[in-house]
């Protein structure tokens, strides 16, 4: 069963933005869409292990700061070369005190 | 019956002509592909060559942008280790040394560039990194205290200085120009990157004209200076640009001129060949239709799979901004856009230490954007300051100083 552990704030991130988070030394990144609400993915891109919290935000698009490389947010889905493998995604929630990512 | 499906032939298996022959695929095309490559492994990943594999320990083979498992799966095949050594447009033919000749319909041609050799007298005694063979022999020999000398300080030289001095070699670049790269980067920025280098412990020795490189003792090389210095090096690594291969066009008979001319279609001037990636020069709508030819990795896959989709009809315009990045000790250096252009420049210093110089054309657009920091600090402003390109802004130049504004902001406006 995952654990909830929290992330940050709800403010900690603009809309359309990215945080970098680490836990138990894993990496993640934390997302808050146009319409508010909060996703989490691996914090390293699937190509290269480029920390993806550098990247730009466009839409639910989050694009590797080196190698272009773009996933749905959303999904984890690579959108074309060079990705070749997803990238893991993780159920967030919104609580009164901050933003909660479910982990292994 | 069914006509017969043309035939597709990508010649140059780079990351560009791998690309082009996946997006073929990718976008439906039914008929047969054939890649023809002149190396004897996969299409792999060039920027690593240059920068982490020579201060990693050697992995067995290069990372693959295409293995033997997806050419098999999107039906493609690979003419591995074949040089196309001559086109017939009317016949429509392209002649392998081997001696097989590949019939086509329609042909995109990705031969890429090639690393410039040293003019001098004994340049050949001057290694170059180009391919996966480069690396496996140069990276073996980058031990604790071998003497590297590097000539030129461009990107390539300056990734292989830090690398080998990573690596506990005695490094020292050599440069024609009174600074470090000349080609697109501010000098601010080069200053920054000259800094680190020396912090490591590189001897940067610039405005020095070499005359000659010649055989020492032990298997050293001599480095002979224009006023008869010499260093002594055990390796000498030369840096000094890349040369499209355009050999092929030219024998072909289509026009030629700092790359294979293309169309903002990459159409060259025979309409059944496209040419991509660093072996051809396009009119940039950008940048007031100047003629560039461009060597980067993005610019080869993007060009790769856009002359693809416009062979099968797709009919879309080139209009990619051009960027670079290059990696060197803890920094990255990014660049975009055509930094000639600008007619003044405006710095942002952020608060992590990352420098970012945006140029800014005569009209006020934005016309490039360069950054050095450690990690990939840098990059948003970059990728930002790209986007603004592309869309032909004129951004408040005060905003773009302020380090504490953020610039993703200039995107909704």
């Amino acid at each position: 069963m995952g654990q909830w552990i929290k992330a940050c704030d709800a403010n900690d991130i603009d809309e359309e933005d990215v945080l970098a988070f680490s836990h138990n030394g894993h990496a993640y990144a934390i997302y808050r869409s146009e319409d508010s609400r909060f996703y989490a993915t691996d914090g390293l891109c699937t190509h290269e292990k480029v920390k993806l919290a550098d990247g730009l935000v466009m839409g639910h698009i989050i694009e590797c700061p080196k190698h272009n490389g773009r996933f749905d947010y959303r999904t984890g889905a690579g959108k074309g070369a060079p990705i070749c493998e997803a990238l893991r995604t993780y159920p967030t929630r919104l609580d009164d005190d901050g933003v909660y990512i479910e982990v292994d | 019956m069914s006509e017969p499906l043309d035939q597709l032939v990508v010649v140059g298996a780079g990351e560009c002509g791998a690309r082009a022959a996946l997006a073929l695929r990718a976008h439906g095309w039914r008929g047969p592909i054939t890649l023809v490559g002149d190396e004897e492994v996969y299409p792999y990943e060039r920027p690593p060559l240059s920068k982490s594999m020579l201060v990693e320990s050697l992995p067995v083979e290069p990372k693959a942008v295409v293995d033997a498992v997806q050419f098999a799966a999107a039906d493609i095949s690979f003419a591995r280790g074949e040089i196309a050594s001559a086109i017939d447009t009317t016949a429509r033919t392209v002649s392998l040394t081997s001696g097989r000749s590949l019939e086509y319909d329609r042909m995109i041609i990705a031969t890429g560039a090639r690393a410039r050799s040293l003019p001098i007298p004994g340049g050949e005694l001057a290694m170059s990194i180009r391919s996966w063979a480069d690396v496996a022999r140069l990276r073996p020999q980058l031990r604790v205290g071998v003497r590297v000398g590097v000539i030129g300080a461009g990107f390539i030289g300056l990734e292989v200085a830090a690398a080998a001095t990573s690596n506990g070699c005695d490094v020292t670049v050599v440069e024609s120009a009174s600074r470090i790269l000349t080609r697109g980067v501010p000098a601010a920025i080069a200053t920054t990157i000259a800094e680190r280098h020396e912090k490591a412990g590189v001897t940067l020795l610039l405005s020095h004209a070499i005359d000659r490189l010649e055989l020492g003792d032990d298997a050293t090389v001599h480095i002979v200076f224009a006023d008869g210095r010499i260093l002594v090096c055990d390796l000498v690594v030369a840096g000094v640009g890349a040369v499209p291969n355009t050999e092929l066009a030219e024998q072909a008979g289509l026009r030629v001129h700092n790359g294979i001319e293309v169309n903002d279609r990459l159409q060259t001037s025979d309409p059944a060949v496209w040419a991509a990636g660093d072996c051809c020069s396009f009119s940039h709508p950008l940048f007031d239709n100047r003629r560039v030819r461009l060597e980067s990795w993005r610019n080869a896959l993007e060009q790769g799979e856009l002359a693809a989709r416009n062979l099968l009809g797709a009919d879309e315009l080139q209009s990619a901004v051009p960027w670079f990045w290059s990696d060197q000790y803890d920094l990255c250096l990014q660049v975009t856009g055509m930094s000639d252009l600008a007619a003044s420049s405006i710095v942002r210093n952020r608060p992590d230490g990352g420098q970012i110089e945006f140029g800014i054309a005569a009209d006020g657009r934005i016309v490039s954007a360069a950054g050095v920091g450690v990690g990939t600090s840098i990059a948003m402003d970059i990728r930002v300051a790209e986007v603004l390109i592309s869309r032909r802004a004129q951004p408040d130049v005060a905003f773009l100083a302020d380090p504490s504004t953020r610039l993703r902001t200039l995107l909704k406006s």
